[in-house]
Formats: structure tokens, sequence, C-alpha cells
């Protein structure tokens, strides 16, 4: 039976490149190494329902059509459209995302990730004092204090701990967990937090608060620091922040907890200052616990591209970037975009309702291998190949290191770069020429 | 078959030894030709200069440039060079163009195709995150490209170095140029992103490296020597230790005077200094800085076997980014920026810090006067190479204001009048009367790339060359550079035409065509049995210590769309 070694996970941020696929007949017969999240996404491909053919809704429903009657309703739609929004691509390759782009600036759209609704804040974050980081492999390496902040490994990012950090041994940590300390802040008692050596919880919200007493702390202003902050006593707060300092190199791992909660980006702003000041003492850096597979890699090419990372708005003709204004949610709670492409992600299922509603009365584009809800308020659907299993291509992993993803199963499917390709030729054309009105 | 005929060119080609002189150029197929039919195409360049496809030998345009647009998308709106920077819509023929320090890819390639450059050299790329670099080579249109891969704190190389094995050395270099696809090796601040790993950094050439038992000197030899053992092209390429430290002048001498017993295997130097302004400063601290160059130069004009470039300074807003980790960090506390910072395991660190310099700042005013010091104080214009390290001296879109530096007494003392008193006793730049002319501008922008790079085609308009040649709006004859420095550097700023292999990609100034460049890269080959020793160990280091497994880390053909394999042997 074919095996093929060292297959990339095209799940998660974590990106692991150690998985091994047993293919016959075109079909995946085996998965060694993936965590459950990484496996069932990979044998998911026989599995899971799939969108069979493409759709375009007529009557209310979808009814099924070819590849170029569903490109030629997409491309209509988006050629009529004064304010397209084209959102997602979190969860295709690198040389997909730089075609949706390209098709956002011939047809002036708004074009967004999914980072909207996760890490947006870190990149606005960076923007404000920028970034600290180091590659996975320096923590497996060297990293002898871990802090977990606002986010659940075990749950999220399975491998993460044995692969890149508290379980894993390097070279300056032969003996892995023994060799680190391992610490998890959080509003609750996490399946992770109960690994830890230290688990300190704190009140919702209260983040800001805690890296600031920390930053106290370290900078010799102990008497600034109240009994109690953010519920966590002055005498613990102390405890860590002596911690970091005689650590050989500090990890300071965040996830959404930090980014969505209350203070939103200027956690980061603060974390990367926690950053600077313990550089001072000892090493240090942060990390973005990303979430999709390629959510940094939107991040990238959009920012080689473009200029900017997200929220870019294509309307005169070159980037325009003012996130709380240019963000996908903002242009569809103001009711502002009259057409939508969604591409490799959810929206009906993960924004707010009103964006939802909004949604569900302008034509939506939907490209993606799976049915979800948005499928129920698209008006064409596009399904696309799988990436990193039918088709491949770049990845970013949340390091900002980049995999080549592999192709371990043949398809019929169209693939996202394909799609995307055949739209910008195809509203190309219809610009050119006779552009007819058509309502969905 | 595509046949070019420019009529009448004032060619101005230091590789052949013309100055000036009126000729035409025949092109067939995109190479320079001996004649051509009369049905070629015909350009009337009227006796207007005409130079080869300018040559940036070091610049910042793919990798960690990207960090530097994450933290700064304010620069994304900069526009101050008008036509060279800021915002500009798409249009039929061309992409969106943003920024000024960090430009986006597409305005990258248009905007040194309008200065008549053809070719870059991408001066850092580790070799874990090389994809990435040729990921952003491909969206960079028209300029043909190359990187130079960094090799300077690396683990492998360090421990081969400690354990006195030159021949796995070699042959461990000549794999990560293959995995990178990488030109040359570059080398920034030797040992001292490995410290940066524990916070901290090496002092001098003979600082030990923590835990590796090396010290500098000897990683700089070692891959000075591997260098020539496997004949590669391009001479090592050194970022000095000590960079941005007042006092540095010693350390970059004592560095070139290493190399004086590295023998070079080609027709070229065996070392390459590179953005010496930053590493000229004598004094023992930021109060009494002063200029190093006259050092420097004394040391440059009396050897033969180095090349530097000149990192030059330009005034307003610049985007520091360097593999030299602990340098960034400094300069972000010291300057209280933001600072992003990026250790790749194994390999080396790197650190961006975004900054201004302000003519106003007794320091900044040093710094600019050090980079045309070296400039004209070294003799002989083919061991110096023109840059500004862009953007950490400033943007590339800046070269034409920098040549009329220059060429240009008048113009430096226009400028000079506005420093502070306490700058003038620090630098010799005042009396300095020496001005360039275009002749010694084409040495220092293209013809000594293609001598440092081996690049034969490159830099030059002879019969069988790359047909890559720019024609700027100026007459020769009719033109005093040394006054009208205003001129020169509209002519700078955009061709009249600019010809890519033969292409017209700009005319009057415009964007006409963007064909994508090519890629060059070294395949050095080393004995087999070397070779087989070395990746054994090599599997050591993925099995044990990298994220990556071996054989997700080569860089794949998919990302070296046009590739140029240039085959070399080793030993
Ligand atoms: S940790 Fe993430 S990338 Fe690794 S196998 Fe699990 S889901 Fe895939």
């Amino acid at each position: 039976m074919p095996v093929i070694k060292d297959v990339v996970c095209s799940l998660c941020g974590c990106l692991c490149d150690d998985i091994t696929v047993t293919v016959e007949d075109n079909k995946i017969m085996g998965v060694k190494n993936a965590c459950i999240l990484g496996h069932s996404k990979t044998v998911g491909v026989q599995t899971h329902d799939r969108i069979k053919t493409p759709m375009i809704r007529k009557d209310g429903e979808l009814v099924e059509v070819t590849y170029e009657e569903a490109i030629d309703a997409a491309a209509r739609i988006l050629a009529n459209s004064r304010r397209t929004l084209s959102y997602g691509w979190c969860s295709t390759s690198c040389e997909a995302i730089s075609k949706a782009i390209q098709l956002a600036e011939e047809t002036g759209s708004v074009i967004d990730s999914t980072a909207n609704v996760c890490h947006g804040p870190s990149a606005l974050a960076t923007q404000e004092k920028g970034n600290p980081g180091a590659t996975l492999g320096e923590i497996k390496n060297r990293s002898d204090l871990i802090i977990f902040w606002g986010c659940n490994p075990i749950h999220a990012h399975p491998r993460h701990m044995t692969r890149y950090s508290s379980f894993s041994r390097g070279f300056f940590t032969p003996n892995g967990r023994k060799d680190r300390k391992m610490v998890v802040i959080d509003v609750r008692k996490t399946d992770t937090a109960k690994r830890a050596d230290k688990y300190i919880e704190i009140e919702q919200g209260s983040d800001l608060l805690l890296v600031t007493a920390l930053r106290s702390a370290i900078n010799g202003h102990e008497a600034a620091i109240p009994k109690n902050v953010a519920g966590v006593s002055k005498a613990e707060i102390l405890g860590l922040a002596e911690l970091m300092k005689n650590s050989r190199f500090v990890s300071i791992l965040f996830g959404m907890g930090i980014t969505q909660s209350r203070s939103k980006y200027k956690n980061g702003d603060a974390v990367s200052s926690l950053i600077s000041d313990l550089t001072q003492h000892t090493k240090a850096i942060m990390m973005g616990m990303r979430g999709h597979y390629n959510v940094s890699g939107f991040g990238e090419v959009a920012t080689w591209e473009t200029g900017y990372p997200m929220a870019i708005d294509f309307s005169k003709g070159y980037p325009y970037y003012n996130p709380g204004e240019t963000g996908a949610n903002d242009v569809l709670v103001r009711e502002e975009v009259d057409a939508a492409i969604v591409g490799a992600a959810d929206p009906g299922a993960h924004f707010p309702q009103k964006a939802v509603r909004h949604l569900a009365r302008i034509p939506l584009i939907q490209i993606d291998p799976y049915p979800n809800p948005t499928t129920e308020l698209a008006d064409v659907v596009i399904p696309a190949a799988v990436v990193g299993i039918e088709v491949e291509g770049t990845a970013y992993r949340m390091d900002a290191i980049p995999i080549r993803m592999k192709k371990l199963i043949a398809t019929e499917f169209k693939t996202d770069e394909e799609i995307l390709k055949d739209l910008i030729v195809k509203v190309r054309e219809l610009k050119r020429g006779e552009v007819t009105c058509q309502s969905y | 078959m595509s046949e070019l005929l420019i009529k009448n060119a004032v060619v101005c080609d230091p590789i052949q030894g013309i100055d000036c002189e009126k000729m035409d150029l025949c092109i067939r197929d995109g190479k320079i030709v001996e004649s051509v039919s009369s049905n070629a195409k015909v350009i009337d360049a009227e006796g207007r200069l005409t130079m080869a496809g300018g040559f940036d030998g070091h610049t910042h345009s793919a990798g960690k440039i990207n960090v530097g647009r994450s933290m700064n998308p304010n620069d994304a709106r900069r526009n101050l060079v008008p036509g060279l920077s800021g915002l500009e819509p798409h249009t039929e023929k061309t992409r969106a163009q943003v920024g000024y320090n960090t430009p986006n890819t597409y305005a990258i390639g248009y905007r040194y195709a309008k200065l008549g450059y053809t070719t870059i050299c991408e001066a850092a790329m580790p070799p874990l995150t090389a994809r990435h670099t040729h990921e952003e080579f491909k969206e960079i249109p028209i300029l043909d490209k190359m990187g130079l891969t960094l090799f300077g704190s690396n683990w492998q190389v360090m421990e081969y170095i400690r354990d006195k094995e030159p021949e796995k050395l070699a042959a461990y270099i000549a794999w990560g140029l293959k995995a990178s696809r990488g030109y040359g090796i570059k080398i920034v601040n030797a040992g001292g992103g490995e410290a940066w790993g524990w916070g901290k950094n090496v002092s001098g050439l003979y600082d030990p490296v923590p835990n590796f038992d090396v010290t500098p000197a000897e990683i700089l030899l070692g891959l000075g020597e591997a260098n020539e053992k496997l004949c590669l092209p391009h001479s090592v390429h050194v970022h000095c230790n000590n960079l941005g430290h007042p006092g540095n002048y010693k350390t970059t001498i004592e560095t070139m005077k290493l190399f004086e017993k590295v023998q070079s295997r080609r027709n070229r130097q065996s070392l390459h200094v590179t953005h010496v302004q930053f590493n000229a400063y004598a004094g023992t601290s930021w109060r009494d800085f002063e200029t190093g160059a006259p050092m420097i130069a004394d040391y440059v004009n009396g050897v033969n076997h180095l090349t530097f470039d000149l990192g030059q300074l330009i005034f307003g807003p610049a985007v520091t980014m360097t593999a030299d980790g602990p340098v960034e960090y400094a300069n972000s506390r010291m300057l209280k920026e933001k600072w992003s910072n990026q250790d790749v395991e194994l390999e080396d660190a790197s650190g961006v810090v975004p900054l201004v310099y302000s003519p106003k700042s007794f320091v900044n005013a040093v710094q600019w006067a050090i980079g045309i010091e070296l400039a004209l104080l070294v003799k002989d214009p083919w061991k110096v190479m023109f840059t500004t390290d862009s953007p950490n001296g400033g943007s590339f879109v800046n070269y034409p204001e920098a040549y009329t530096y220059l060429m240009s007494e008048k113009k430096r003392q226009e400028i000079i009048l506005g420093f502070p008193e306490t700058a003038l006793n620090r630098m010799v730049l005042p009396g300095l009367d020496r001005e360039l002319s275009f002749y010694e501008l084409a040495i220092m922008t293209r013809s000594i790339q293609s001598r440092i790079y081996s690049r034969p085609e490159k830099g030059n308009l002879a019969v069988g060359a790359d047909a890559d040649i720019a024609i700027y709006d100026i007459f020769p004859d009719a033109i005093d550079p040394s006054v009208e420095h205003e001129k020169v550097k509209k002519a700078f700023s955009a061709t009249a035409y600019t010809i890519k292999g033969g292409t017209i990609v700009v005319k009057d100034g415009n964007i006409e065509n963007t064909p994508m460049g090519r890629t060059y890269w070294v395949n050095a080959t080393v004995p087999s049995d070397i070779e087989c020793a070395m990746q054994k160990d090599l599997d050591v280091k993925f099995q044990k210590y990298y994220t990556v497994s071996k054989s997700n880390y080569m860089v794949e053909d998919a990302y070296v769309p046009k590739p140029v394999e240039i085959a070399t042997e080793g030993f």
C-alpha cells in the first residue's frame, strides 16, 4: 500500500508535518501521528458530507448546475455589485488567497479574513508595539518557562505541547517537561490548566490589569501594585514576576481568551511591552496561538500584496485599511455591502445575528468543500477540492513558517485557486462587455 | 524572434571601458547582439545617457520586509517621493501600489524598474523561511532576483567549525544553498544570533559564542574558506559584529584584515562587507561619537581583497530590519520604538524597528556624512557598491537623491548647512570636494555588481549580455551634475526607457510591461562521500531539534518559476 510520509496536517495552526498517510485506490486508508482533530479532518474527506456539485438558488431552492454555470452566475453577481465583501480564506492555500485578493482588487471589494473574529487584535497589537517572537523550535530547544494565557491547547492545538512546548525535548531541554515550568493564566481551570505547575485564575476581562502589574514588578515598581489585581494576590504576582526574571527563556503563548476579551488589542500591546521589559533581565518571546491552519498565511500574503493584513477596502482602486470601518462585520452590520463572496469559512455560524441577517438579504457566493450554515444563505454554491489533501499549496504555521502541503489523492473538484482564476477572467469579460442584471 | 535597435544612445558602460560614447545597441531575443535585421523595432535615444540596467546588490525586498509592513500600516500611505511612493490604484497593466519604506511586492518591481534597475539581491534569508522569500519574489514583477542565505549563527556551521571539519562544512553550505535556493553566504553579526537566543550578544571577534565554543573570527574564516572551497560566484557577504556601536570601526578593520588570509578562487573579492556606514563609527559613546570613515578608507585603499557597500542614510522615516537581533532590541530601547523580533531555530535571529533620521540630530547628521565619506575617500570605485541598505538607511526610491550627494559638492554643502554645529567637527565631509562622474556612478550601481556576483551577463552592454538597459532623460554633454542636481535627480527617478531582457518595461516613466523575472540560485557540487557523511549529521538535527522535517524543508520547484541554476564544482 502506498505510504506517504511527512504529510502536513491542514487543520490547526500547528501545521504538524510528520503525519503518515496510507492511500489505496485513491482512498485514504490510514492516518498516523495526527491528533484526533487532524485525523478526523484527513479521513473526513471521504466520510463527511461534501458539497457534491455546484448549485444556484432558484425559487428559494438550491439546484444543481455545472461549474461553468455557477462561475458565470457568481461573476455576474460580482460584476453587478457596487460594493462586495470577500470573506474567509483562512482554510485554503496562499496561492488561492493571492487570487482572492486579486479578485477583490479587480472588483473594488472589501476583503477580510477570519482574523476579524479571532486574532485580528493581535495584528493591531503588532502595529502598536511590534511582535517579539520566535519560531516554535526556539521554544522546544530553549524555553524553561511556558505560559499559556487565555488559551487551551489540549483541545484547540492538541499536539502543541508534545511537539513544540511543554512536553517536547530540545537541545537545551533534553528532559522535556522536567526541564520546564508550565503556567496557565485563564478565567477557568481548563484541561490545560490542570497539567500546569501553576494555575492563575483571573477575573474575566482583566488581563490588561495583570500584565500591567507584572510589568510594574519586573521594572522594580512593586510599591505601585495594590494587594489584589484582577483577582490575583500581590504575592502571587510578585512570585510570577520573579519566576519570569529567573528563567532562561520565557514563552508567553496567548489565545483568543486575551485577544477577544475586554481591552482587545491593548492586551497584546501590553504583552509585547512586557516582553521588551523582561528582555532587560532574560530572554522572552510571545506568540499568538493561531487557530485555522492558514490564518497566518492570509495575513502574510495580504501584507505583501496590499500592505495590510486584513480588512482591506479596494473601492478606491488602491488598498484602504481601517479595521472598525472596513472589517467584515463592520460592513455587514452597517448594511453597506450589496453582495458577498465567502471562501473556506462559515460566517453564517460565527457572525453576530445582525451581520448574518444582512448576509441573508444580499446575493451570496460560497466556495467551500463542505456544506455549513452559510450554505443555507448562499445563492451560488461552488464546491472546492480540500487543500492539503486533494491539492497541494502553501500554508503558514502560527510562527510564520511556510510549509508546502501535499496532495494525497486525486479529485474531480476544482481547486479554490482555479475557481478564483476563472472568476477573475469572467468578471473581466463582463466588465468590458455588456453586463446584464439578474436578480439573485 | 524579437529584435530591437536603440539608436543614438550615449553609452556609459565601465565594464567595457565606454565612457559616454554615442553608439547603437542591437538586441535580439533578450540579448545584446552585433547586428539586427531591418525589421527590428527602433528606439531613438537621441543622445540620452544609456547604461546597463541597475543591479541592487544589497536590499531587503522580500521576507522580513513583511514584518516591517505588518508593524507599519502607516507606511503604506506615505508619499515622500511622489511618483515612487504612496498609494496608486491598479490599472490595466499594473496592480495597486502602496508604501514608501516597505512597499507592497508589486510596487517594489515597478519602482525599481522606473529607476532603471532590473536586478536585485535580497540580502538575508534564513533557510527555514526561504520559502517565504521566494513566495514574495514571485510577486515582485519585472526584476531578476537572488537571495543570500544566512549562515553566521547556524548550529551545524558552528559545530563543524568547532570540530574542525571544513569539508563537511562546505558540504553543508552547498546543501543549505540548494535547500533555500540561495545565491551565496550571508553572515550577520557572526555568532551574535545564537547569543541572542539567550538575550545576549557577542562583543567582538574573539568573544566565544555561548555553548558552542567558537568565536566570531573562527566563524568568519571558516565560512570564508568554505565559500572559496565551493568556488561560489559571490564571496561571503558580511554584516560585521558590533554594528551600530561607537568605536566599531576597529572591529570592521579587524574583520577585513582577517580575510587577507583567504585566497579567492575566482577573479573576485574574498570578502564583501556590507552597509559599512553602520560600522564606521569612532568615539567611545554616543557623546563623543564621530566618523571612522577615514580609517576604514585608509585600510581599503591599501588592499585588494575586498569590496563593500555604503548603507547611505536618507533623512526621514526608515525601517530597520536585520538578522542582528540584539542591535534591534537595543535600538528599540534607546529610541523607545516598537520592536519585532524573530529568532529562527538553529539558524539565526532577526529584528525590525522603525525610526526617523533627522538632520537636526547630530548623530544622524554624522551617519549621513559617513556614507558619503566612504564613497569619496575610497579611491577605486570598483571597491564601492552603492546602497542605502534599503530600507535600513532609507528606501531605495531615494537613490536618485543620494546620487546627487555623490555627484555634487554644492548639494552636500546645502544640506550640511542645516546640521547642528556639534555635528560638523565629527565628520570630514565638509573638506571633501570629490564629485563622481556618470562613469563612476555606473560602476557603483551596476558594473561592480556584475563583477562581485560573477554575473558577466549583468551590469554591462557588451555583445552577449542580457538586454537590461536604462535610458535616462539626460544629455551628458549638456549637463553639469555638480550644479544641476535637480535635473539629475529627476532623470534618474523615471527613465525614458527601461528595457528588461529586450522587453520595454518602462517608457517615459510609465510601466508598459510586467514580465516575470528570473531567480538565480547556486547548485554547488561536493564529493558524494562527504555529502553522505554530512547528511547523517543533518538527520540528527532534524530528528531532534528542528520542528519541520527534512523533506519539508527544501524549497520546492513550484516556488522558483523562472529559475537560473548556477552550477559550481567544489573542492
Ligand atoms: S495539532 Fe493541529 S496540526 Fe497537529 S495534528 Fe492536531 S490538528 Fe493537525
